[in-house]
């Protein structure tokens, strides 16, 4: 009885006189792997070269500063709650007389951690943020020996002053004026607490 | 008499160096070439184009944990890969290097020494470098250590015969000298040897993978079954011992195959050459340019032999027996009757 139609007979049939002289078999073989000595190289050499990748690569997060060297994020903990895989946690406090070169608004992320091992490089931390202070880079992540190391905090998150990293690929004209729209979550939130904001003064 | 030690010993110690450093760059260009082969690009980190590899790769092997079993006899075991190592070395002594050269007005030989058995003393250095395999596998005291090592010993024993029924069909060729001195200089003068002894090329090629434990033939040291194979207990230095008597015997190997079947230090035009460049007999560019010569022959074996180990998967071994029995004992046998007949045609041979 025929189940399927993928059965095959089984051939075993006797190796013609010219097959058991091995040889040409092995010619043949030989050429084959022969040819491959003038094909391209499949290696990248990493740390050297790069892989090319999209202009809007969703790779290492960073932790935007303003023009004054401020650091953007306010640890609103938007993100947090945006992130599907639940790989973002931060502690806020609050910014001290003095800070203000430091951090941009009276609040300010103490703690900021991306376990990047958790990351799926979605990048709704980023579209979550009503700061434009978290964005996605096309910088990959590193490798490390232990699992601890690849929770990352604000020292590999945060941009350096002096070392920007430009984001402008991802921070496009038209991604600013989407935010603003209506209908999107944090702006309800934001217009909403406006609204009990008014109502309460 | 002073002058002669020296003479010796300097080119005593200048095979050896040879012989070892062309044995850890083979490792090298086997890395590169298995590399190659497979689309990828080898190793390239340890000095410019990763031609530091081998001294990293020896170092390694220094550093490593030297382990000896406590069931195993500890001087068989040290004394197995040293006998590997040793036979393997003895053998580059009868091999012809270049032409004889006058260096300060002296003639020189390019050979350790060349005596009229040549052939025969390669061939019983060989077959003791058996008895390292075997013995360093008895003596670990490990059942896959000693699978291996049988392998090893019966497999290059049945390879043995029909490479020397082979290299009787060429002896007979060459008039009846085992001198590989006179088997190179007499291709000089006429054909290279493999116009006369395709067939027997061919019988000496298989065996000498097979006598070197190369792939297809690496049955003794399959990493599939026998863990290691004969050197499964082995570590460290030791270890490295031998892997790189491996090397030198395909070194070593392609040495031999080059001189018997493919004139040695003899090229196309040699003479024609030499005459164009105003070079007389004896010069001191003959020989460097007949051993540039020989090398590229060398490098070409060593590199097809890497070739197949990268294409061919492993015999099994009822197949390997076979192969060696029942198919190359009689090829052998049939390519000395074809060459008894066609040497006296020649005239190299008379009843």
């Amino acid at each position: 009885m025929q189940l399927t139609n993928r059965s095959k007979v089984v051939s075993n049939k006797v190796q013609t006189a010219m097959e058991q002289l091995y040889l040409p078999g092995i010619l043949k073989g030989m050429l084959i792997t022969g040819s491959h000595l003038f094909k391209r190289r499949a290696t990248v050499k990493y740390p050297e070269e790069t892989r090319p990748v999209a202009a809007v690569y969703r790779g290492w997060h960073v932790l935007k500063r303003d023009e004054n060297g401020a650091e953007r994020c306010t640890a609103c903990g938007l993100c947090a709650v945006a992130c599907p895989a639940e790989a973002i946690t931060m502690e806020s406090a609050e910014r001290k007389k003095g800070e203000e070169g430091l951090y941009r608004e009276e609040k300010y992320a103490k703690v900021y951690e991306i376990n990047m091992l958790r990351c799926i490089f979605c990048g709704l931390c980023e579209e979550a943020c009503p700061k434009e202070a978290i964005f996605l880079t096309d910088r990959l992540v590193d490798t490390e020996y232990e699992r601890e190391d690849f929770v990352y905090g604000k020292s590999k998150l945060t941009e350096k002053v002096d070392k920007r990293i430009d984001v402008s690929k991802r921070q496009t004209l038209e991604v600013a004026e989407f935010k603003k729209l209506p209908g999107l979550k944090h702006n309800e939130m934001w217009d909403s607490k406006k609204i009990d904001k008014g109502n309460k003064h | 008499m002073l002058a002669f030690i020296i003479y010796k010993l300097i080119i005593c110690v200048a095979v050896f160096g040879l012989s070892l450093a062309v044995a850890a760059y083979s490792t090298l260009w086997e890395r590169k070439l298995s590399a190659l082969l497979q689309d990828r690009v080898g190793p390239d980190r340890a000095g410019p184009f990763g031609l530091l590899q081998p001294l990293a790769d020896g170092g390694k092997m220094f550093f490593k944990e030297e382990i000896i079993p406590n069931v195993s006899n500890k001087f068989l075991f040290i004394l197995g890969p040293s006998l590997v190592m040793l036979t393997a070395l003895m053998t580059g002594a009868v091999i012809p290097w270049a032409k004889d050269a006058y260096v300060g007005g002296k003639l020189y030989s390019m050979q350790i020494t060349d005596i009229n058995i040549g052939i025969l003393y390669l061939f019983g250095v060989v077959s003791v470098g058996v008895y390292g395999i075997m013995i360093g596998g008895w003596a670990s005291n490990n059942k896959y250590a000693l699978l291996g090592s049988m392998r090893a010993s019966s497999q290059m024993i049945s390879y043995e015969i029909a490479m020397g029924i082979a290299v009787i069909a060429l002896i007979i060729t060459s008039g009846g000298t085992l001198s590989l001195r006179e088997i190179v200089e007499q291709q000089d003068a006429g054909f290279a040897n493999i116009v006369w002894q395709p067939l027997g090329f061919i019988i000496f090629f298989v065996c000498a993978l097979a006598e070197t434990n190369r792939a297809p033939f690496d049955l003794p040291e399959c990493e599939a079954e026998l863990v290691g194979g004969y050197h499964t207990e082995y570590s460290s230095m030791k270890l490295g011992l031998f892997l790189f008597a491996e090397y030198i015997n395909m070194f070593i190997s392609s040495a031999v195959m080059a001189a018997f079947y493919f004139g040695g230090y003899n090229f196309p035009f040699a003479q024609e050459l030499y005459d164009a460049m105003g070079l007389a007999d004896g010069s001191k560019w003959i020989a460097l340019i007949g051993f540039g010569a020989y090398f590229t022959k060398i490098f070409l074996f060593i590199s097809v032999f890497m070739w197949i180990r990268w294409t061919l998967p492993r015999f099994r071994y009822d197949q390997l027996m076979n192969l060696g029995w029942r198919i190359l004992l009689p090829l052998s046998l049939l390519n000395l009757a074809i060459t008894v007949v066609v040497e006296f045609f020649r005239g190299h041979i008379t009843f």
